[in-house]
């Protein structure tokens, strides 16, 4: 049953072949028996899940059902799911039963889909090696002396590890994509605004954007169908209407024009990382596409400009952790000041103490101007190369990583080569653009993936990409070995 | 620009951070080294771009004047570390 | 050499609306602590504000009225500081691109002269919430109902020289933001707070001192205070040869004293930025002139109008037409009584002092417009004298009925008939012979005080109910033949 796609399992339970229950408590299951070794759940909520996958059973039976009624899914740690601990991967939160639902887990409940758990992640989604986790590293199922990446790493391990058909991410600057590359799923950022954040614990507001994380684009294209739309509680997302993007998964590549940027083949890009996404570009063209190189001569600036504008925004998100109604409090306060510093202090984690400190800095008094409004000027200035991009192609195509998932531990103390280990998934959501990851070959058992940046609200398009390219390759069909039968 | 023991210290409590006295000196020398990554930045001529603030431009909704929040204190307050007559406690306040 | 005081004013004003700016909880007033604390507004994990549309068109009203530039576009900012009654670290407010932008506002002096006070910007804002200081064990209690609540904030450039004319501005923006509907000016309740920026400078002087922030004031009579206090010190600290610091202070209006605020003595650094879950706020010709067909009279064209459609004196004016509750009240009275100087008497007399005497607002009166209306009709029409509408109106006060009912069961109604008066006076001067040879063999100019005696003689026998001006009339004939 854990080998099935969504798709594959959603015909079976309208068939009968098993109910909701049955593959409900085959996964939990799973999860019991293989989730020691990557550590991808942070909470498991089986009995909600038993529930959830009762009443399901009961919806298909009346009919009711839809394409997800009675699907497990495992939704990351970030999004608030009412009655149940919300942590946010933070000691800060550890004690937080979320008071109310997120919009992208209450649709996902509206479309009678059964939640398995909540899933790791980085603290606050700060980290792209799920290190940053008060509890505990996830590892990647195809290694697990390797990174599952980050931020949305449980969730990205517990697909490939087959714990879930698919799982809710977020990502702010490649935390879908980069986890995805890593543990060989398929994973879609949408553009800015697409998806509500109500609900979302924040990170940084004007970068934040849920997405779903899975095996295939078709499972993508389905889950995101769930998620997407207008919110009336979230002032950022998109009144527009939300596509179907089962429809136009199959539609012909034909005069495709595809973009590879030079600056994404550059210096710091793994060799065999760049043979895997030249290969994928090749096939590509087999279905169709036409390639052109092109320019983004300011991406290299997305790191800086990134590193500034999250940190600052995020800053400001995190203050609201005071210790004084709700979340971690330390013992004994002496006074106000006490409270607010060692609540701070002592329910934080290193990486999110240090980007509170830089967001800090950039946005204070006599350095505003240098870091905060030069990185949001540097931010059109990416913004614009896109736009003029777009002008030429129909998608940009490079890797979503510059390496394969590193080692546990290997960049843990310096959190620049960390940080550079964005680079080429940061741009996409300054520009607030789509941004997928599929898988598209492996570099010593661990897998690669290919990233596919498309202009804004071409969701359709990128999932159709994908899909073709998947129904031409069976990368997204490989599956780690020590996972159980 | 550089950054030293004061800036950590200024900064920290601007965010309401306790910092360990032994941690200081490492998170000074961490945030030098992103400072100086963020700082390729100030090599860029900027003049005449408009700062982008959120990515779309998009303009605000605006929502109708109605009352759609009901009571939920006691759902809300537990959760919270410490209240007493519906009220959050905290360390004494002085203005 | 003399002292010249300079002030200007930020008020905060909460504005009517129904729900919060950011979320959908209620801005009523008074509620159990934290009940009306919603999600947003407890600014819990993963929640975002939507802009309250109503507060729009409010602060887009208080820039139409105050002859103001609107801004198309306009913006929120984040204001980061850590404090108990601010639950998200940040309060949400304007700063670079607020809703109003440069007006003025034409004030009334003591003295009768006018003076233009300019306004720099208003700014559309969330109020914080509270901390109760009572003692919990050592603890501050935090109540967040009130966190949320819509505020403009105005901004006067400091061209106010006295305490009189700060006062004066304050008042003069309390009848415009009541008399636009966009704030229920209940001052006890804080909808309207000042703080005031002093500093004083040689006269003659064109430099700023140095000024001080004294923060929160939420009576005229606390600002009138405040100010003197902050000036006689600020003076004393030169004079002394000390120097002002920029400081915010705290006026405790129990022991009448002042003392710098310790929280925030600290240099504060707010970075201030734009906030990023919030979409910048364009609004259209088409909203701004619905904002703008909908504003109602303001206080001086109100003035303006009474001045040429009930003849009044300025003083009766500035009295009635300031506030829109006192306004309309009057125009109710004068409709029914159809006297609009006899309504203006009442209203700015025995009305005004009553109101005083119990601390009521005009709408809270227990007498209605229209039962003073038709109390005052009996003083038109003579059923009722002067000393007798006293009466009925005391009564009237404490909820004895109408005027008529209470005329009637009091038996007030005065005598009018000439007849009956004539038989009267008959009466009292046959009974006092003696009193009117005195009076016709007086000079004419000691008649005048003479009268007075069978006025009274007559009024008793009346038991108060002869209407005193015919009974003059009367005797004058009668006494004179």
């Amino acid at each position: 049953m854990h080998n099935k796609t969504i798709v594959e399992l959603s015909r079976a339970l309208a068939a009968g072949e098993f109910s909701s229950t049955e593959l409900t408590t085959h996964f939990l299951q799973r999860i019991h028996s293989l989730d020691e070794q990557y550590n991808s759940f942070i909470t498991v909520t089986e009995e909600r899940a038993l529930a959830d996958a009762t009443e399901a059973d009961e919806r298909i039976a009346q009919g009711k059902a839809t394409a997800l009624t009675g699907i497990p899914l495992a939704h990351k740690d970030i999004f608030c799911t009412q009655g149940i601990r919300t942590s946010a991967g933070s000691k800060m939160l550890d004690n937080f039963i979320a008071p109310y639902e997120s919009t992208v887990t209450a649709n996902f409940n509206a479309a009678g889909c059964v939640m398995l758990g909540k899933t790791n992640m980085d603290e606050f989604a700060m980290g792209s090696s799920n290190e940053n986790s008060f509890y505990g590293p996830v590892s990647n199922p195809w290694d697990t002396k390797a990174i599952a990446g980050g931020s949305s790493g449980g969730s990205a391990a517990a697909v490939a590890a087959r714990l879930t058909p698919a799982a809710t991410g977020t990502d702010t600057g490649g935390s879908i994509r980069q986890p995805a590359s890593h543990c060989g799923i398929t994973g879609l950022k949408p553009t800015y605004g697409r998806v509500s954040r109500w609900g979302m614990i924040a990170y940084a507001s004007s970068l934040d954007q849920a997405g779903p994380m899975a095996r295939t684009a078709e499972d993508v294209a389905l889950l995101l169908q769930a998620m997407a739309g207008m919110d009336p509680k979230d002032s950022t997302s998109v009144d527009r209407p939300v596509e179907d993007y089962s429809a136009t998964l199959n539609e012909s590549l034909q005069g495709l024009r595809v973009g590879l940027p030079a600056e994404f083949f550059a210096e710091g890009l793994d060799s065999d990382v760049e043979q895997c996404v030249s290969n994928a570009v090749s096939e590509l063209e087999k279905l169709g596409a036409t390639v052109k190189q092109i320019s983004l001569p300011n991406s290299n600036l997305s790191v800086p400009s990134y590193y500034v504008i999250a940190p600052a925004e995020a800053s400001s998100n995190l203050s609201r952790f005071d210790g004084a109604r709700f979340g971690y409090r330390c013992d004994q306060p002496q006074d106000l000041e006490d409270l607010y510093k060692r609540s701070r202090g002592e329910g934080f984690g290193a990486e999110v103490k240090r980007r509170i400190l830089v967001g800090t800095y950039a946005l204070s008094a006599g350095y505003y101007d240098a870091y905060y409004i030069q990185a949001q000027k540097i931010r059109r200035l990416i913004k614009n190369d896109f736009i003029n991009a777009f002008n030429d192609v129909d998608v940009i195509v490079g890797p979503t990583a510059p390496t394969p998932a590193f080692n546990l531990g290997e960049k843990a103390d310096d959190p620049v080569a960390m940080y550079l280990s964005d680079i080429y998934t940061l741009s996409t959501n300054l520009a607030g653009l789509p941004g997928m990851s599929i898988p598209a070959g492996q570099v010593s058992g661990r897998p690669v993936g290919l990233q596919i940046i498309g202009n804004y609200f071409s969701e359709a398009k990128l999932l159709n990409i994908a899909h073709r390219f998947q129904q031409a390759t069976d990368w997204h069909l490989k599956a780690p070995t020590d996972i159980g039968a | 620009m550089s950054f030293d023991r004061t800036d950590v210290e200024r900064t920290a409590h601007l965010a309401r951070l306790s910092i360990n006295e032994s941690d200081i000196e490492n998170t000074t020398e961490t945030l030098t080294h992103i400072l100086q990554l963020v700082d390729q930045m100030q090599a860029v001529d900027t003049s005449g771009i408009t700062p982008l603030a959120h990515p779309l431009e998009a303009v605000q909704r605006l929502r109708a004047d109605q009352v759609t929040e009901s009571d939920q204190r006691d759902a809300f307050q537990q959760i919270a570390p410490a209240t007493e007559n519906g009220l959050y406690l905290v360390p004494k306040v002085i203005d | 050499m003399g002292w010249e005081t300079v002030i200007g004013l930020e008020v905060h004003v909460q504005l009517a609306t129904k729900s919060k700016i950011f979320s959908g909880a209620s801005t009523v007033f008074g509620a159990e602590p934290n009940t009306q604390a919603s999600l947003v507004d407890l600014g819990m994990p993963g929640i975002l504000p939507v802009v309250n549309e109503q507060a729009y068109r409010y602060a887009v009203m208080f820039g139409l009225a105050i002859d103001a530039k609107i801004s198309k576009r306009s913006y929120f900012e984040r204001k980061n500081y850590f404090y108990p009654d601010l639950p998200k670290g940040y309060q949400t407010t304007q700063l670079e691109q607020p809703i109003v932008g440069p007006g003025h506002i034409q004030i009334q002096l003591p003295n009768g002269d006018t003076k233009e006070v300019r306004i720099h910007h208003a700014h559309l804002e969330e109020d914080a919430g509270k901390s109760l200081h009572e003692d919990f064990h050592g603890m501050s209690g935090i109540d967040l109902n009130r966190a949320g609540t819509p505020l403009i904030e105005i901004v006067s450039e400091p061209d106010m020289r006295s305490s009189a004319e700060a006062v004066a501005f304050a008042k003069k923006l309390h009848s415009i933001v009541t008399s636009l509907g966009i704030c229920d000016g209940e001052m006890s309740q804080g909808s309207m707070r000042f703080d005031v920026n002093v500093s004083v400078r040689k006269k003659g002087s064109e430099v700023l001192g140095t000024r001080t922030e004294t923060k929160n004031l939420n009576s005229y009579r606390f600002m009138e205070e405040a100010i003197a206090l902050e000036v006689e010190r600020q003076i004393d600290l030169i004079e002394d040869g000390g120097t002002v610091l920029q400081e915010t202070r705290l006026y405790n209006a129990d022991t009448r004293t002042a003392r710098s605020m310790r929280s925030k003595e600290e240099a504060n650094d707010y970075r201030y930025f734009p906030c990023p879950d919030l979409l910048p706020v364009e609004i259209d010709d088409e909203f701004i002139e619905a904002a703008r067909a909908s504003l109602p009279e303001l206080p001086d064209a109100r003035q303006a109008r009474f001045m040429d459609q009930y003849k009044l004196s300025e003083y009766d004016v500035s009295q009635l037409a300031q506030y829109r509750d006192t306004a309309e009240y009057f125009e109710k009275v004068t409709k029914t009584c159809k006297d609009a100087k006899l309504a203006a008497n009442w209203v700015t007399g025995e009305l005004a002092s009553r109101l005083n005497k119990e601390s009521l607002n005009i709408t809270h009166s227990p007498v209605g417009a229209d039962q003073l209306g038709e109390m005052l009709l009996r003083v038109k029409d003579d059923t009722i004298s002067g000393k007798g509408a006293k009466t009925v109106f005391d009564s009237m006060w404490n909820k004895e009925g109408s005027a008529d009912d209470i005329i009637a069961s009091k038996g007030l109604k005065q005598v009018s008939d000439s007849g009956a008066l004539e038989a009267m006076i008959d009466e009292v001067m046959a009974a006092n012979t003696a009193q009117v040879e005195q009076y016709r063999a007086s000079p004419a100019e000691k008649r005048g005080k003479m009268i007075g005696f069978f006025v009274g003689q007559i009024m008793k026998a009346s038991r108060g109910s002869a209407n005193p001006g015919q009974v003059n009339k009367l005797l004058k004939v009668k006494l004179d033949g």
